[in-house]
C-alpha cells in the first residue's frame, strides 16, 4: 500500500511513529496529486508551496513530540469557498479569479494549529449551487470511479480527491446535500454537523441559514478526527452554538446495542433505483444484526422540502451574492456608468445556474410576493423542523439512502434544472431542519459506482451518529474499496 | 386658496449615529476624520465570508434611547437585510431592522410658543452606517458631474438608532423644537456626540399638505439627509410652500425624495436613482434574534439620569421659572446643573435665572466661553444676586460689577466695596440731599404743585447726581414724594 492510501488515523501514527516525515508524507500525496489531477481535476489552485512549507513546520512539531494533533503533518484539501489567507478563492466563479482573501476561515484556522496540511483548493459547483460540480467556471471535476461520470456536487472536488487519495480527507460545505451527495458517489464519508456546529466564519455563503462545513474522509473515524478540531462554537460566528464537543472517536466506539433506528416511508418512494434500495435495505438490515432496533416513522412534510428550499436557499443568495458588483474585489467589467458597470460585471462573472438561483431568490424576495414564498417557505420550514423533533422522540438515529441514483453522466442533468435539483430530495431536509446527518459507502452497482447511506442525527448528537456510521462500517468493507480512474 | 388655509403634516426621521467606542458588528474604532479606509476590516468591508457580531454596547444606548422617548422595549426583536445597490455599501445590504424594532410606540413632549405639545414616536430601531462617497473630479462635487468617485469606508458599520416620528408635527417651528428637544435628550443620555458637522445626526422630513380641518393626508415628499437644524426649518418651509403653489395651480404633488440646496435655498427633486426601490427586506440570517432580559431592560430605565422634560417640570415647581426659561435652562445638561447649583444657594431664584440667561449668557457668547472655561461659580454669582436684592447697588451697577465677576473673577462684594458702590439708603442722608435739590429748584417745585406730577422725575435725577449715583433711587423718589406731598 502505497503512504496516500492510508488514512489520516493510519498515517497520524506513521507520523508520530517518524516511520515518514511530513515533507516526505506530502511530497509522495503531491506527487501522486499530479499524477491523477489531468484525469480527476478535483483542484481550481494546487497549493504546493504552502503544502511544504506547512509540511516543514509539521515535521518540527513531529520532532519535538509536543502539541501533537492526528491531523499534524497530514494533508488535506480544502474547498474553494473557505477563505485562505493569500491563497486565491474562487468559489469556482470567474466573479471572485484572483481573489486573494486577506484572512483565514475560522475552520482553516484551527486546521492550521492542529498541524495540518493544504495541498490545494477543490473544484466546486459556482457559489456551492448544483449537484455534479459541473457549474464550476474553471473545469469539469471527474467521479475517479468513472471518469464519464460526475463527482457529485457542489463539494465534488472535495470528495474526488479523497476518494482518488489526492488528499487524506478534505473540507466540504453542505446547503442541501453538497457534502453528502458527492460523498455518496466518489464511496466515502461525508459529514454535515448540525447547523451552529461549526464555525461559518470565512465560508463564503450561499444560503446563510443552511451552510454547514463538514469533513469528508475516507472512513469514519477520520471523521471523528477532523470533527475534533473544526466543531465548537466561534465568537466571529453569532450562528456557531456554544454546546460542549464531546471527543468523537470516543462516542465513534460506543456500543449500538439497542439504538433506534427510523426508516422513514417517506424515503423509499416507489421507482426509485432498485440497486439503490436494496443496498439501504441490506445496510438497515446489518445494522439490526448489529443490536440496534428499527422502527419504521413518518416525515410528513418531507416532501415538501425541496419546493421550501429553492424558495429560502436562492433568496438567502441573491442578497449574499448582491456584494459582487465590481466595486473593491474580483471582476469588473467597465461601463458608462454605476448601474452599467454592475450589470456588465454580473452578467460576465456568474455562470447561469447562478443567475437563475439570484432570480429565482430575488422574485420571492419582493414586495407583493413575499408572503406568498418567503413567508410561507418558513412556515413549511418549522413544520419539517417539527417532523424531525417529533421522529427523535421514539428513535435515536434516522437512516434514508443519501441519493436516488448512483453518480450520472456529464450533462445528463443539465438541460433540465429541475432533475438536477431530485438529486438533493433525500439530503435537503436536513439542512432544513438543521440536524446533522452523514453518508457513508454502503454498496457499489453493478457497473461499480458507490452508493451512499445516509443516517441523520438529533442535534448536536454527531456522537451518536458516529456511533452507528462506526459499527457499520467496521461490520463491512465498502470503506475499503478504491477507485480505479476508469474511463465507463 | 389662502396660504392659511393649508395644514402643514411633518413627520421626521432622525439618524443619530451611537458613541460606542467599536464599530456594530466588528472591533473597528468609530473615531471620526481618520485618514479613509484606515479604519476598516473584513467584516465592515463585508468582504466574502465574513460575519456580523452584534456589539453589546450599541444595544444598551439603543434601548436607552427607546426608555427616553418613553418607547415599548422589545422583548423579543431581530435584524433584517435592507437590500439595494450602492457602491457605500459594500455589503450590497443595510442590517436594519424592519418588522421588529427594539423600541416602538414612544412619545416626546416639546415646548413651543403655544405651549407643550406631544409628539408620538413610531419607533427607534438599531442599524448599520454606511461609508462615504467622495465625487471626484467634475464641476460641482456632485455625482452628476463627477469624472469618477472614490469609496472611504471608515463610517461604514458605525452604529445607527433612527428615530421615526409619528406624522403630528404641524409646522416647521415644532419641527425644529422636536429636534431640539431630541438632540437635547440624546446628549443627556450619553449616547451620541450628536456632532451634526461630522454627520453624527441627521434628518429626514416627510412633508405634505392638507386642507385645515380634514383629515386625509395629502400627497407627501420626503427632504432628505440635512444635517443642520436650520436647514431642516428652512426646507420645510419652503416645501410647504412649493406644495400649495403646486396645489394652487391644480396640479398634484408627486410622491418622491428631495433634496435641500443649501445654495439656492430650495429643496431638489432627486435624481431617478433614488426612485421607488423595493429593499427586498428579510430577516437576517446571520445574527441571532435580540431577546433581552427584563431585568437588563429595567436596570437600563433605572440608570437614566433625570431627562430635560422632568428637570424642566421640576424647575417650574422648584425655582418658580416660567417653562420658557426652565426649557432654556434645561436645555443642555450642564447648564441644568450648574444653574440648580446656584439656584439653591439664593434666595431669588429666578433672580438667578436671569443672570443665568441673560448677561451670563451673552458674554459667553460673545466671548465664546463654556461653563468649564467660567473664573467664578455659582456661589459669587448668588452674591451679586443678593447684593442686588438688598438693594446695595443699583442694577446699573450691577452690570458693571457682574462684568468684573466675569472677566475677573473677582467677587461681587468686593467689587462693590473696592469701587465704594453702596447704595445710600440711609433715610436721613437722603433727606438731606433732597432738602438741598427742592431749595436750589423752587420753580420745579411750584410746577409739581402746579399739578405737573412728570416733573418728579427731574428732581429724582438731581437727588441722583449730587449723591453721586449712590442714593438708592427707590427710597429718593418716596422721599421727594412725602416732602412734596406734606
Amino acid at each position: 500500500m502505497e503512504l496516500y492510501q492510508k488514512t489520516i488515523h493510519e498515517i497520524a501514527s506513521d507520523l508520530k511513529a517518524k516511520k515518514v516525515s511530513s515533507v516526505e508524507l506530502t511530497k509522495a500525496t503531491m506527487a501522486h496529486l499530479k499524477a491523477v489531477e489531468p484525469k480527476v481535476q478535483s483542484f481550481i489552485t494546487v497549493t504546493e508551496e504552502v503544502a511544504l512549507a506547512q509540511a516543514a513546520e509539521a515535521d518540527k512539531r513531529l520532532a519535538s513530540g509536543s502539541n501533537l494533533t492526528p491531523l499534524t503533518g497530514v494533508p488535506l484539501g480544502i474547498k474553494d469557498l473557505l477563505c485562505t489567507k493569500g491563497v486565491q478563492t474562487t468559489c469556482a466563479s470567474k466573479m471572485l479569479e484572483g481573489f486573494k482573501p486577506p484572512y483565514n476561515a475560522t475552520v482553516v484556522e484551527r486546521l492550521n494549529a492542529a498541524g495540518a496540511i493544504m495541498v490545494g483548493k477543490t473544484n466546486m459547483d459556482e457559489f456551492a449551487m448544483g449537484s455534479s460540480t459541473e457549474t464550476s467556471y474553471y473545469q469539469k471535476t471527474k467521479n475517479p470511479w468513472n471518469l464519464s461520470c460526475v463527482p457529485g456536487g457542489s463539494s465534488g472536488g472535495s470528495a474526488s480527491c479523497v476518494s482518488a487519495d489526492q488528499a487524506f480527507g478534505s473540507l466540504g460545505s453542505d446547503t442541501g446535500g453538497s457534502i453528502r451527495q458527492p460523498a455518496a458517489l466518489c464511496g466515502i464519508v461525508g459529514l454535515k454537523p448540525t447547523y451552529g456546529r461549526v464555525s461559518r466564519y470565512g465560508l463564503i455563503a450561499f444560503a446563510s441559514s443552511l451552510d454547514q462545513i463538514g469533513p469528508m474522509t475516507k472512513d469514519v473515524e477520520d471523521c471523528a478526527l477532523m470533527m475534533n478540531v473544526i466543531a465548537g462554537h466561534d465568537e466571529k460566528d453569532s450562528t456557531s452554538a456554544n454546546v460542549a464537543v464531546p471527543d468523537y472517536t470516543v462516542e465513534m466506539k460506543k456500543s449500538i446495542k439497542g439504538l433506534k433506528i427510523g426508516i422513514p416511508k417517506e424515503f423509499f418512494p416507489e421507482g426509485m433505483n432498485p440497486e439503490v434500495t436494496e443496498a439501504t435495505k441490506k445496510a438497515i438490515e446489518q445494522l439490526k444484526s448489529l443490536g440496534s432496533e428499527v422502527h419504521e416513522i413518518s416525515l410528513p412534510h418531507s416532501p415538501y422540502s425541496l419546493a421550501a428550499y429553492y424558495v429560502l436557499a436562492p433568496s438567502e443568495a441573491s442578497s449574499n451574492l448582491a456584494r459582487y458588483d465590481g466595486v473593491r474585489y474580483g471582476l469588473r467589467v467597465p461601463g458608462e456608468n454605476i448601474v452599467e458597470m454592475y450589470s456588465k460585471t454580473r452578467a460576465a462573472g456568474f455562470g447561469p445556474e447562478v443567475k437563475r438561483r439570484i432570480m429565482l431568490g430575488t422574485y420571492a424576495l419582493s414586495s407583493g410576493y413575499y408572503d406568498a414564498y418567503y413567508l410561507k417557505a418558513l412556515k413549511v420550514r418549522r413544520l419539517i423542523k417539527q417532523d424531525y423533533d417529533q421522529a427523535f422522540e421514539k428513535v435515536d438515529v434516522i437512516v434514508t439512502p443519501t441519493v436516488p441514483n448512483p453518480a450520472f453522466k456529464f450533462g445528463e442533468k443539465t438541460d433540465n434544472p429541475l432533475t438536477m435539483y431530485l438529486e438533493d430530495i433525500f439530503t435537503i431536509s436536513i439542512n432544513i431542519a438543521g440536524v446533522p446527518a452523514l453518508s457513508l459507502p454502503c454498496g457499489l452497482s453493478k457497473t461499480d459506482l458507490p452508493i451512499g447511506l445516509q443516517i441523520i442525527g438529533k442535534p448536536f448528537d454527531e456522537g451518536t451518529l458516529l456511533k452507528a456510521a462506526y459499527a457499520y462500517e467496521q461490520s463491512t468493507d465498502w470503506h475499503r474499496r478504491k477507485p480505479t480512474l476508469k474511463e465507463s | 386658496m389662502p396660504f392659511e388655509d393649508y395644514e402643514p403634516v411633518i413627520g421626521l426621521e432622525v439618524h443619530c449615529e451611537l458613541k460606542t467606542a467599536t464599530k456594530l458588528f466588528c472591533g473597528c474604532p468609530t473615531t471620526f476624520g481618520n485618514e479613509a479606509n484606515t479604519q476598516v476590516c473584513p467584516v465592515c468591508l463585508g468582504l466574502p465570508g465574513t460575519l456580523p457580531v452584534m456589539n453589546g454596547k450599541a444595544v444598551e444606548f439603543a434601548v436607552k434611547i427607546g426608555h427616553s422617548l418613553n418607547c415599548t422595549i422589545a422583548s423579543y426583536s431581530k435584524m433584517d437585510r435592507k437590500n439595494y445597490y450602492y457602491p457605500d455599501l459594500p455589503k450590497a445590504y443595510q442590517v436594519s431592522q424592519y418588522d421588529k424594532p427594539l423600541n416602538y410606540g414612544g412619545y416626546l413632549d416639546i415646548v413651543t410658543k403655544e405651549g407643550t405639545k406631544r409628539i408620538g414616536v413610531t419607533r427607534a430601531h438599531l442599524e448599520e452606517d454606511a461609508g462615504k462617497l467622495v465625487h471626484a473630479g467634475g464641476k460641482s462635487g456632485r455625482l452628476d458631474s463627477s469624472d469618477y468617485s472614490l469609496a472611504d469606508y471608515n463610517r461604514g458599520g458605525i452604529p445607527l438608532v433612527e428615530i421615526v416620528s409619528e406624522p403630528d408635527i404641524r409646522s416647521s417651528d415644532e419641527a425644529h423644537a422636536y429636534l431640539t428637544a431630541l438632540k437635547s435628550i440624546l446628549l443627556y443620555i450619553d449616547v451620541s456626540d450628536c456632532n451634526m458637522e461630522e454627520g453624527s445626526l441627521r434628518c429626514d422630513a416627510n412633508v405634505s399638505i392638507r386642507k385645515k380641518g380634514t383629515e386625509k393626508f395629502g400627497t407627501r415628499t420626503e427632504i432628505k439627509n440635512m444635517n443642520s437644524f436650520k436647514f431642516v426649518k428652512q426646507a420645510i418651509e419652503y416645501e410647504i410652500k412649493r406644495q400649495a403653489g403646486v396645489l394652487d395651480k391644480g396640479e398634484r404633488v408627486i410622491q418622491e425624495s428631495r433634496l435641500w440646496d443649501v445654495t439656492e435655498n430650495k429643496t431638489k427633486s432627486m435624481r431617478s436613482k433614488e426612485e421607488a426601490h423595493d429593499y427586498r427586506y428579510f430577516p437576517e440570517p446571520d445574527l441571532v434574534p435580540i431577546i433581552l432580559d427584563p431585568a437588563y431592560v429595567q436596570k437600563l430605565k433605572v440608570e437614566l439620569p433625570e431627562l430635560p422634560g422632568a428637570k424642566r417640570a421640576r424647575f417650574e415647581t422648584d425655582f418658580g421659572l416660567t417653562p420658557y426659561d426652565a426649557g432654556v435652562l434645561t436645555s443642555e445638561q450642564e447648564l441644568g446643573k450648574w444653574f440648580e447649583v446656584g439656584a439653591k444657594l439664593t434666595k431669588n431664584p429666578k433672580g438667578f435665572a436671569n443672570w443665568v440667561m441673560g448677561d451670563m449668557a451673552a458674554q459667553m457668547k460673545e466671548q465664546e466661553k463654556e461653563l468649564k472655561d467660567l473664573k467664578f461659580d455659582q456661589k459669587k454669582l448668588a452674591e451679586l444676586v443678593d447684593i442686588i436684592d438688598a438693594g446695595t447697588i443699583n442694577s446699573k451697577q450691577a452690570k458693571e460689577v457682574f462684568l468684573e465677576l466675569f472677566n475677573e473673577g473677582v467677587s461681587p462684594a468686593e467689587v462693590v466695596k473696592s469701587k465704594g458702590m453702596a447704595q445710600v439708603s440711609d433715610p436721613k442722608a437722603i433727606e438731606a440731599v433732597v432738602g438741598k435739590v427742592l431749595d436750589e429748584n423752587p420753580n420745579v417745585v411750584v410746577d409739581y404743585m402746579g399739578g405737573k406730577q412728570g416733573v418728579i422725575g427731574f428732581l429724582v435725577g438731581k437727588v441722583m447726581q449730587a449723591s453721586q449715583g449712590k442714593a438708592n433711587p427707590k427710597m429718593v423718589n418716596e422721599i421727594i414724594k412725602k416732602k412734596l406731598d406734606s
